[in-house]
């Protein structure tokens, strides 16, 4: 017997929805989807009209469909954005290059302007160097702490006034659980966020639109859409600590599939006691983006390649940061803890 | 996905399997009997030391324990609270200026009836763990979680919370414990209570029954925990007890403060995992052993032959995958295999955590879950998981308008359940799963207390009931207490246009 479609109760069910366990048909689960993303950008007033908005696109599924859906509901919804496109291209060869040719061709199919910055120009090194480099330990550090700024310099560079990223409530859930596991009470109590505030110059608010979308949900909207993405995992291998709590979160979501939901709805409930020691917000003395020491993350592992000894940015060498300030030389002890890579 | 930073070399690092001194890092004479952690190895009488002087610490340095006060030990037989009732046996015979000073008094809770065994069994369980109480001095109780069907509904309607015992006010009750006492030696009075009182039949199979209408292990396991803590608490009540101490081991916390987060319960985590609980106002919970780790306690249970006694639980013998809780236990242990500082880094989360909405024991007894007494964390903004998910249910059910750009109207929690249709967002979730009883649910009798109920927990509560198939089996004092709940709130409403405050009037 064919399964009615519980939204209209006249098509027959083309899926069941991973997050509610309901039967719908494609058009119902259409609908569902993009409305619970609009109501998620009406219920968190993410942007005002008039805006321009970057969509950080990588050419992977979560992005691919936020471009889909956020152009299609600011023409639904009259939202008055201006959108557009943009890519950081790290240069990781057989990676980034291919899912570079997805989001071109997103752009011409979305009629979106699209701003590619690499690690190359804004840092004179692309990730395929700095593996060859550091080694395939470590060398996510890299690529997230740079990623993160040259979002932020290419949304200056295009004039936007805010990024939207393609964080899914997998991603959210999969975060929190990571802060628990680090202790790291800081982000856990940021990472449930929709939205920064613009903290300061040369750092653009982000939000995410998809934050309660599950990520399952998404590939099924871009299945059923045949919306063009690229899905291959970075060659250079992913986080092993990371996985542990991906596998987690899946197991949960296997014996219950709310726990995604239930997970972030813990992380929105959490708060620090008072007297709990947190980081303070200043500026690199650099670069003049946000840090919470002198120097920037980004402005110390780039300090670390430049002098051959990219273990400077790895763990925590905050006394030698007035020291790189000045531009005077390490001593060889330093030096020789610091060069060391053990692969 | 790669995060900014996210480095793990602190911490999270494999450590090198320790190269073992076969001296003791402490006393530096005798050989080492025990590595605790990573290169400390001890001997065995300067691990002894460490572990009472451990138990005093917490004790001493959270101030909530008074002299004088009775204190109940929730003992469940197993190595953790075993352990915990041998610290404080030690630490009554000290000599007096380390002594501690409160009067303990056990209790056990048989839960035999939930997980299927047999008279006799749980009659031999009962004896040999009341040989080990009798042994202690202590007075003792032997509860069968049984008579949780009998409670009043008291338990969870709220006690005022007793008058404010700062501090400062700390050294004040030493000293007069010490004035009071130096004559009088209160020695503890022998209850006799041997063997477990007769648990009618009939009582067993409602509890079975109960237990059996959650459909999941997971909720099955938090229903459990909520019953045998309300029986813990009116048990303290009855029986003139001001705390409760309970077993938890850093580990064990460790596990629960993971399983709360995976449970929805980040709003109750402080009180969940804390050193003292204090939710159910007159009745403090307190866990002197959450510095403990599992594999300490092991060790100097091995040493000093501290006995314990096995008991099945709900999960006992089941996959990994059989609930959330088990999931999450099964996560923990083989994380700390490999990163051996996993445990302590979630333990010591927790250390640095509080509840966003405010101190439970102030709120409204109508504003704390029916359930688990916490406050309420359904009353949330718009943009939150909880309205999302709300969202997503109801727009699985409606129709595809056609027609876009059309105004949706917002709905909120509250004012989309009771629009009298039986199945209605907030109830049709239940409809759909209860498949076995023929949508038992759904009948007119039933189905308003379903929504009812729900109104009244907080988001992980109603995740547990959602899971139940009815909730006709739920002892009578959590029905009664929330039906006067409902009634109290529908007078309120009533009168709603001339309350000129929001507080609740003379509760």
């Amino acid at each position: 017997m064919p399964v009615l479609c519980s939204g209209c109760k006249e098509k027959r069910a083309a899926l069941k929805r991973p997050k509610t366990g309901h039967s719908l048909c494609k058009e119902c689960f259409f609908w569902a989807f993009e409305e619970e993303v609009h109501r998620t950008i009406v219920a968190a007033k993410l942007f005002k009209p008039g805006e321009t908005v970057g969509i950080a696109a990588s050419g992977g599924k979560d992005s691919t469909v936020l471009a889909h859906v956020m152009k299609l509901l600011n023409e639904r919804y009259s939202y008055g954005l201006e959108l557009m496109l943009l890519s950081v291209d790290e240069g990781i060869t057989g990676y980034r290059d291919d899912s570079l040719e997805t989001v071109k061709r997103n752009q011409q199919q979305y009629e979106l302007p699209l701003k590619i910055v690499s690690y190359e120009e804004l840092y004179g090194w692309t990730m395929d160097a700095i593996v060859k480099q550091v080694g395939l330990k470590n060398n996510c550090t890299f690529c997230g702490v740079f990623r993160r700024q040259a979002l932020d310099r290419g949304a200056i560079m295009l004039k936007v006034d805010k990024i939207c990223t393609g964080h899914n409530a997998d991603d959210v859930a999969e975060t929190v659980l990571m802060n628990v596991l680090r202790g790291d009470i800081a982000r856990l109590r940021r990472c449930t966020a929709i939205s920064t505030v613009s903290e300061g110059e040369g750092v653009v608010p982000r939000c995410k639109p998809l934050k309660y979308a599950y990520e399952k949900e998404i590939v099924l909207y871009a299945y059923f859409k045949k919306l063009d993405y690229f899905s291959t995992e970075c060659v250079y291998s992913p986080n092993a600590y990371r996985g542990h709590a991906r596998t987690f979160l899946k197991d949960l979501e296997s014996v219950r599939p709310s726990s995604i939901m239930d997970v972030i709805h813990s992380g929105e409930n959490l708060s620090v006691r008072d007297g709990v020691k947190m980081p303070v917000q200043g500026t690199c003395n650099r670069c003049g983006y946000i840090s919470s020491q002198a120097l920037c993350k980004s402005c110390v592992l780039l300090e670390g390649l430049n002098r051959g000894l990219p273990k400077l940015g790895i763990g925590k060498h905050h006394r030698l940061h007035d020291k790189l300030l000045s531009q005077q030389p390490l001593t060889e002890r330093e030096e020789r803890k610091l060069k060391s890579v053990d692969f | 996905m790669c995060q900014v930073e996210e480095d793990y070399r602190d911490g999270l690092e494999r450590v090198e399997v320790p190269s073992v001194s076969k001296k003791c890092v402490k006393c530096k004479e005798a050989s080492a009997a025990v590595v605790i952690r990573a290169g400390d190895t001890y001997c065995r009488g300067c691990f002894k030391e460490y572990f009472i002087h451990k138990f005093r610490a917490m004790l001493g340095k959270n101030r909530i324990i008074f002299p004088g006060e009775k204190v109940l030990l929730a003992v469940s037989g197993g190595p953790s609270s075993c352990s915990m009732l041998s610290q404080v046996r030690e630490g009554l015979s000290l000599n007096a200026h380390k002594k501690l000073r409160f009067s303990p008094g056990i209790i056990y809770i048989d839960e035999g009836g939930v997980v299927g065994q047999t008279v006799e069994e749980r009659r031999r369980t009962v004896a040999e763990l009341q040989a080990m109480f009798k042994a202690t001095g202590f007075p003792f109780h032997t509860v069968a979680l049984e008579q949780v069907m009998d409670l009043p509904s008291s338990v969870v309607a709220m006690a005022p919370s007793p008058s404010e015992q700062p501090a400062s006010n700390y050294k004040e009750a030493v000293g007069h414990f010490l004035q009071s006492t130096s004559s009088s030696r209160s020695t503890p009075q022998d209850e006799e209570q041997t063997s477990l009182p007769e648990v009618p039949e009939a009582h067993t199979h409602f509890l079975q029954q109960l237990i059996g209408s959650a459909k999941t292990l997971t909720a099955r396991q938090d229903l459990l925990n909520t019953l045998r803590q309300h029986l813990l608490v009116h048990t303290a009540r009855t029986e003139g007890y001001g705390k409760v101490m309970l077993g938890d081991n850093c580990t064990r916390l460790a596990v629960k403060l993971l399983t709360s987060i995976t449970l929805g319960r980040g709003a109750q985590l402080a009180q969940d995992t804390g050193f003292s609980d204090a939710r159910y106002g007159d009745i403090t919970l307190v866990r002197p052993m959450r510095d403990y780790s599992a594999k300490e306690i092991a060790y100097y249970n091995h040493m000093f032959s501290v006995a314990s006694v096995f008991t099945p639980s709900l999960d006992t013998k089941t996959t990994d995958k059989a609930s959330i809780q088990r999931l999450t236990e099964s996560f923990v242990t083989k994380l700390q295999e490999d990163f051996p500082s996993t445990v302590s880094t979630i333990y010591r989360t927790s250390e640095k955590l509080q509840t966003t909405c405010r101190s439970s024991a102030k709120a409204e007894p109508s504003d704390k879950c029916l359930l688990c007494v916490c406050a309420l964390d359904t009353a949330v903004e718009n943009a939150s998981a909880f309205q999302a998910t709300l969202t997503s249910e109801q727009l699985s059910q409606t129709k595809y308008p056609g027609a876009a750009g059309t105004e949706i109207p917002r709905q909120n929690p509250e004012s989309s359940a009771p629009s009298g249709q039986c199945c209605s967002s907030g109830g049709a979730e239940d409809c759909g799963r209860a498949e076995r009883g023929g949508g038992g649910c759904c009948s007119s009798a039933k189905e308003p207390e379903t929504t009812d109920l729900k109104s009244l927990l907080c988001y992980s509560c109603q995740l547990t009931l959602k899971d139940m198939s009815s909730v006709e089996h739920l002892p009578q004092y959590i029905l009664s207490e929330a039906q006067r709940r409902q009634r109290r709130s529908q007078m309120r409403e009533e009168i709603s246009e001339f309350l000129l405050e929001d507080g609740e009037g003379g509760d």
